[in-house]
């Protein structure tokens, strides 16, 4: 599983960074990124989708490679 | 307070200072959500109120047609005096990009993770000191002795004016917010906050802090210094939108926690409960309502908005639409599908959430570890204030 934030629709909420700190990072101005590349290992995956399904900029999403 | 005829009608002259609307909007949203989800009052100008999640985060979105420039959920009433030193207003909440824009940069890493961690610890001693003055009496009044006396001082201390002044501070802005209706309280808050901080600055133009007043007033836009009235507008509206808002929120935290012995014995056993807990009581009971100028006549799910219209951005409605949240009506402490917009949604996302998450579970976790058991008093009169920002102003609360 890929994630990745979308900076045009994140506003900063800063839910992704509550629920998943291992997955996501806030800069100063609260622009959440993926850390890495935005790969996240299985024991994480559940998390990853929470995170997806709190957002209310829905700007999480999961990459299809 | 100005003497409102009663509502007969929610659907088209609605009022939201309604005795019945402050104490319970819940079941009116619920009701107006399947009837008119989006209400209309001609109270206090023309005002549109809507209670759907999709609708609400729609208009906060559309900020092309629903300005910023007028936010205010109770318009003033009397004849405003002339205040040039707010001649923008109290950016970045009150304006449009672009001043929104770049002054909500200059305020947002003051309220970013990493300095909001750096104040934990001092909202965390505040907090146990507040509750030592009442934990051996037998009962307290929840809100006014606990709940409205952290934010405020959390929020003196990053803006670098004594906390001893909290008091004035609440009282400034309960006139502004709360007792809206009232022209002379509003003018009052007005002029006190003013001219605090307009001496405030003055002297940090010579005496700069560390402090968020000192940064702002040293603060630069386009190569040059940020001009003194934006500064103003900046540091007012971090002292109205930091006080009451948080202390609504700490507030009907423990009001539900006095009257739902289950989820307070929950929220003592496993104290890992806690950041869902914080997250679906910021849900159930968002404080704030902000409100929206239309900039030019614009059809909303069939309804014609003219220009100069009002609309209520009730998030507080979003976050309770059973389309969105499973159960919407129930507090669920453990909720993991929590879409919630109490902070608002869009550019205007509150820039303070940060600390005011931070502020709730550390006022919740410092009343629950000293005093696991309480409930309202016998006979307890519990009083809510709303409007802008809903939340309960007096809740006596006894324990062993």
């Amino acid at each position: 599983m890929r994630i990745r934030v979308d900076p045009e629709k994140c506003q900063g909420h800063a839910r992704c960074y509550g629920l998943a700190p291992e997955l996501f990072d806030v800069d100063d101005y609260g622009l959440s990124t993926v850390i890495g590349d935005g790969s996240v290992p299985p024991e994480l995956e559940g998390r990853a989708r929470l995170a997806i399904a709190n957002c209310p900029e829905y700007a999480i999403e999961e990459l299809q490679d | 307070m100005s003497e409102a005829p009663p509502v007969s009608h929610w659907d088209t002259d609605f009022d939201v200072l309604d005795p019945g609307y402050v104490t319970d909007p819940f079941s009116i949203w619920d009701d107006l959500r399947r009837s008119c989800p989006v209400a209309h009052t001609d109270r206090r100008g023309s005002t549109w109120l809507p209670t759907r999640y999709q609708d609400v985060v729609d208009l906060a979105h559309d900020i092309d047609h629903f300005s910023s420039t007028q936010i205010s959920v109770i318009p003033f009433n009397g004849v405003p005096r002339d205040q040039p030193v707010l001649q923008y207003g109290l950016p970045p909440i009150s304006a449009d990009p672009p001043l929104h824009t770049w002054t909500r940069r200059l305020l947002l890493p003051w309220f970013s993770h990493r300095r909001v961690d750096g104040y934990e610890a001092m909202t965390r001693a505040l907090c146990s000191e507040l509750v030592d003055g009442f934990v051996n009496t037998g009962g307290t009044d929840a809100a006014r002795d606990y709940a409205q006396q952290i934010p405020v001082r959390v929020i003196a201390s990053i803006l670098g004016v004594p906390s001893s002044l909290s008091d004035t501070f609440t009282g400034w802005v309960r006139d502004i917010l709360e007792f809206a209706d009232d022209p002379e309280r509003r003018q009052h808050g007005a002029e006190g906050l003013i001219n605090f901080f307009v001496a405030e600055l003055e002297r940090r133009k010579t005496e700069p802090g560390d402090d968020l007043l000192s940064d702002l007033l040293h603060s630069e836009f386009d190569g040059a210094p940020v001009e003194t009235s934006v500064v103003l507008g900046v540091a007012a509206l971090v002292l109205i939108a930091g006080v009451d808002t948080t202390w609504s929120a700490i507030g009907s935290s423990l009001w539900h926690l006095a009257t739902q012995p289950d989820d307070r014995a929950r929220l003592v056993a496993d104290p890992d409960a806690m950041p869902l807990a914080v997250e679906e009581l910021l849900r159930a009971y968002s404080p704030v309502t902000m409100a929206r100028l239309v900039t030019e006549d614009v059809e909303f799910e069939g309804c014609p908005m003219k220009a100069g219209d009002k609309v209520l951005m009730n998030f507080p409605g979003a976050n309770r639409d059973p389309e969105v949240f499973e159960d919407a009506e129930r507090v669920v402490l453990d909720r993991e599908l929590n879409r919630h917009v109490a902070f608002g949604s869009g550019i205007h996302r509150c820039a303070g959430s940060n600390l005011a998450r931070m502020e709730l579970r550390v006022a919740l976790e410092e009343w629950l570890v000293r005093i696991p058991e309480f409930r309202l008093a016998d006979g307890a009169e519990v009083t809510w204030a709303g409007g802008q920002v809903r939340g309960p102003r007096s809740i006596p609360v006894v324990f062993p």
